[in-house]
């Protein structure tokens, strides 16, 4: 008996040590430029796994996250952020990734103007 | 400080307009003394990607282009503002802490109607300043200028305008106020009347099977109608109507924000018509001396913290209608059916005819008096935490109480309604797998007398239901509902719809739909107007459960094509689509003989198929036209065999052209706007059985239908409008068939297939405080 409450006991512990948010709201900075890059961006987001909705804006170039931390972190979001060609603060994507973007949506060469409407 | 800052902006005002185009200037906080500039502010042009941020001293410098001519200026904890810009300039534009209690109205400039590309289902969302383009006073007025609808002449004694989708009549339409159903049962002839156009913010038509949120009952496709709401609409608005046939209407909103929280609307509106008509001269009075006063009050709750969102309504409405010959008095004209019975019995104990003898001097009319009471909660909580994730409750309570007579026929009608639906939406794994869930709960009682025989009912019904959507916004999206209702009448019954879109390439969107609908017929009041002649009205009795009969059973499928372009730079869509509604069974109001009307249930099939093109294209800046030609198919088996349905152009066509002038800085701009409807020649019942004086031919000639209406906008305030109905003066000729003998067996207003109103004029104005 004494042991099952232990071993309760310990494990509620465990849990409160390494509680993970089911739905854990996050921003960060990614780059882009235009409504294709926030399809593109958003796109890419949701294709990770545990990640529930995903909001990009364009003028702030904020994207908003909500997701499981049980099964993602941000680390993996940006990984995928970057292979489909947008840059964050810590991961930049390779000049491969980066020319597979559609023209317009070059953010590096300019980051202000969208060019034509798309 | 500040001069020096103007003056030196414009010396160097000349060289920019030699160098770049550009819109520079400063973003500060409004109405502090220090001028502190706002660092960070967004600005952008609306609808464009092209945007950029305010400096640390709250200055900026955007590109301009033609193109574009709304900047927006946002900034957190600041109420947002629109500025229209029509040319590279410097501003200094001062934005209000948000936490003020005035408000500041971000306009959007979008496109009147607007489609969507994305949405699996084949929705087009009208927006008010579609409805501004006619004179629309109502609801039913307000799909003139709309492909989507057809807009018939329902009866020719009420002139009350019914639409029509897809080749079927509104009863098979569901119709929905901010999604509850709204006219349906006793509102179904007149309901759509008793909406002021000015109440209105916008409409969303859906073709074809519906979602299966709002229930079963939608046939051919959902009109849902959202109201102004308190928080945004104008604080004050006053709008005057009045036109050649002495119709006034007068609506007044007052809006008011009361708390961080709290807003109301009254909103009231009266409608009258006191002048007699009769501009054919047979007699018979072409529009109705009207009354109606609608008045609604409306409370807005909004936590945008906490997430909840509420709104409760109140309306009460009394209307009405007096219509029949031109010198009918009701007071003392009025024949009751007992007096018809002792003429008879008179006659019959005389030895003479068996029909009723009416004297010569008596005088055919008909009085509609509706009074209805309205009120309606929603709620709706929206997790703060996962924006994905909400609640809705909606429930509302109808009072309707119609007590009318046309001729000797006395129709009244009270239907109680209460209806509730319980909503929950959230997500599977992700954003682009959703789902919509829960319950609904429907009470109608009627009490309905035809003459002199109870019709009274009640239906019950409550039901579950389950919608899944995916949504990928670059290739497919599809929405599967389900819903099960169990109904006292019509039973258990189960009821799918699905609908897919897939985008094949840029700008393209393919979409299919099926989907089911079942419904009770409530005969007597959809055909009102049946009402209004000298028909006999039978039922052919199968033993049903309502009026005897079954209920209507009914398939929906359909497929559209919808292509975005850019030709010579300007914008266009072009959108075909087929859509077959296929009735499994169906309750046929047969008029093919012109001594009765019959009501039975259908033996064999019934399919009404729609075709429809239609090109939008910007000609010249802002000057648009929209086209559409309409093909419909009604067939149904009739006793006498299968027929094309009565009174249904085959071949419609449509246009429309809108321009307007560029708007100045106030808001002062010129509106121009033209409606043709070429409407092809239509089969008539059958009127064989008549004297040969009050036969008709087999089909009515085509004819055009044109409106034009000229708006003059002085300011962001003040506007006047004026316009003309029926431009062509086509008038029907003989719509009161038998009028010189209003009793007797050929008596018919039934039969109207071109407009009894000719040219008519009309003009009003609008005051937004």
């Amino acid at each position: 008996m004494k042991t099952t409450i232990l071993s309760i006991v310990m494990s509620l512990f465990t849990v409160l040590i390494f509680a993970q948010d089911k739905n854990k709201k996050m921003t960060f900075d990614v780059n882009g430029k235009c409504g294709m890059c926030k399809e593109r961006i958003e796109e890419a987001a949701l294709n990770v796994k545990g990640v529930k909705y995903a909001s990009w804006d364009i003028p702030t170039h904020q994207l908003a996250v909500i997701i499981d931390e049980r099964k993602t972190d941000p680390m993996k979001i940006k990984t995928a952020l970057v292979a489909v060609g947008h840059d964050t603060k810590e991961l930049k994507a390779t000049e491969e990734a980066y020319e597979s973007v559609h023209p317009c949506c070059r953010y590096r060469e300019d980051n202000s103007d969208d060019g034509a409407d798309h | 400080m500040k001069k020096i800052i103007i003056a030196f902006a414009f010396t160097i005002l000349p060289w920019l307009a030699f160098s770049q185009e550009k819109v520079e200037g400063t973003v500060v906080e409004a109405g502090n003394a220090n001028t502190l500039a706002l660092p960070g502010a967004n600005v952008y042009w609306m609808d464009s990607q092209i945007g950029v941020a305010t400096n640390i001293d709250g200055k900026f410098s955007i590109p301009y282009k033609k193109e574009y001519n709304k900047l927006i200026i946002s900034y957190v904890g600041y109420e947002s503002d629109t500025l229209t810009v029509n040319a590279p300039k410097v501003v200094k534009h001062g934005l209000k802490p948000s936490n003020e209690l005035d408000e500041v109205v971000v306009q959007q400039e979008r496109d009147n109607i607007q489609k969507t590309y994305f949405s699996p289902q084949n929705t087009v969302t009208v927006n008010s300043a579609e409805l501004l383009k006619a004179a629309c006073c109502n609801l039913a007025e307000s799909f003139e200028t709309n492909p989507a609808i057809d807009v018939n002449l329902s009866d020719g004694l009420t002139g009350t305008k019914q639409i029509q989708m897809l080749g079927l009549t509104s009863p098979y339409l569901m119709i929905t106020q901010e999604n509850i159903p709204m006219v349906r049962g006793a509102s179904q002839a007149y309901g759509l009347t008793f909406t002021p156009g000015t109440w209105i913010e916008s409409i969303q038509i859906t073709k074809g099977a519906g979602s299966v949120v709002n229930g079963y009952e939608s046939i051919s496709g959902q009109i849902n109608t959202e109201l102004v709401k308190p928080l945004t609409d104008s604080s004050v608005f006053i709008n005057g109507y009045g036109n050649q046939n002495g119709r006034y209407e007068l609506n007044t909103h007052f809006n008011k924000k009361l708390s961080e929280k709290w807003s109301t609307g009254l909103y009231i509106h009266g409608n009258k018509r006191t002048q007699k008509e009769d501009d054919n001269g047979d007699g018979f009075l072409d529009a109705p001396l009207a009354d109606q006063i609608n008045v609604m009050n409306r409370w807005q709750y909004q936590d945008a913290e906490k997430g909840w969102v509420s709104f409760f309504n109140v309306r009460f409405l009394n209307d009405e209608k007096q219509v029949g010959q031109v010198d009918f008095n009701p007071d003392t004209d009025r024949v009751d059916n007992n007096r018809r019975m002792f003429s008879q019995a008179e006659a019959l104990a005389s030895g003479e005819a068996e029909l009723p003898i009416l004297s010569e001097a008596e005088v055919w009319g008909s009085e509609i008096n509706t009074r209805r009471f309205d009120t309606s909660l929603k709620l709706g909580y929206v997790f703060p935490e996962l924006p994905f994730q909400s609640f809705g409750f909606q429930t509302a309570y109808s009072l309707h109480k119609q007590d009318s007579y046309f001729g000797y026929r006395t129709y009244d009608i009270n239907h109680e309604s209460i209806y509730t639906n319980l909503l929950f939406n959230s997500i599977i794994g992700d954003t682009r797998n959703k789902f919509k869930t829960g319950l609904t709960f429907a009470y109608d009682g009627y009490d309905e007398m035809v003459t002199a025989t109870d019709y009274s009912r009640e239906d019950r019904s409550v039901g579950a239901f389950f919608e899944y959507s995916y949504e990928n916004l670059e290739k497919v999206s599809l929405t599967a509902g389900l819903r099960v209702d169990n109904h006292n009448r019509l039973g258990t019954f189960v009821t799918p719809r699905f609908h897919i879109r897939y985008t094949p390439w840029e700008k393209g969107s393919l979409r299919g739909s099926f989907g089911r609908g079942k419904r009770a017929a409530n005969i007597f009041a959809e055909n009102q107007q049946l009402f209004a002649s000298g028909r006999e009205i039978k039922i052919l009795n199968s033993g049903g459960d309502l009026y005897g009969l079954d209920s209507e059973d009914a398939w929906n499928y359909g497929v559209s094509f919808l292509q975005g372009f850019n030709f010579l730079n300007r914008k266009g869509d072009f959108t075909v689509d087929y859509y077959i509604t296929d009735f499994k069974n169906q309750v046929v109001v047969d008029w093919e003989n012109s001594q009765e009307v019959l009501f039975y249930n259908l033996e064999g099939s019934s399919t009404a198929k729609s075709f429809q093109v239609e090109v939008n294209y910007e000609l010249l800046p802002r000057l648009n036209i929209r086209t559409a030609y309409k093909n419909y198919d009604v067939t149904t088996d009739y006793q006498s065999g299968s027929l094309q349905k009565p009174l249904q152009a085959q071949h419609l066509f449509f246009a429309n052209l809108e321009y307007e002038t560029k708007a100045k800085d106030n808001g002062s701009q010129w509106k121009f706007d033209y409606t043709l409807h070429r409407v092809g020649e239509k089969r008539l019942p059958d009127t064989s059985s008549n004297p040969i004086a009050y036969q008709l031919a087999a089909t009515s000639s085509p004819y055009n239908h044109m409106n034009a209406q000229i708006t003059k906008v002085f300011s962001n305030t003040f506007e006047v409008y004026v316009g003309g109905e029926n431009l062509s003066n086509v008038q029907q000729d003989n719509p009161v068939l038998g009028g010189d003998d209003p009793f007797g067996p050929n008596f018919d207003t039934t039969i109207i297939y071109a407009p009894i109103m000719g040219r008519m004029f009309y003009g009003g104005f609008r005051i937004k405080i």
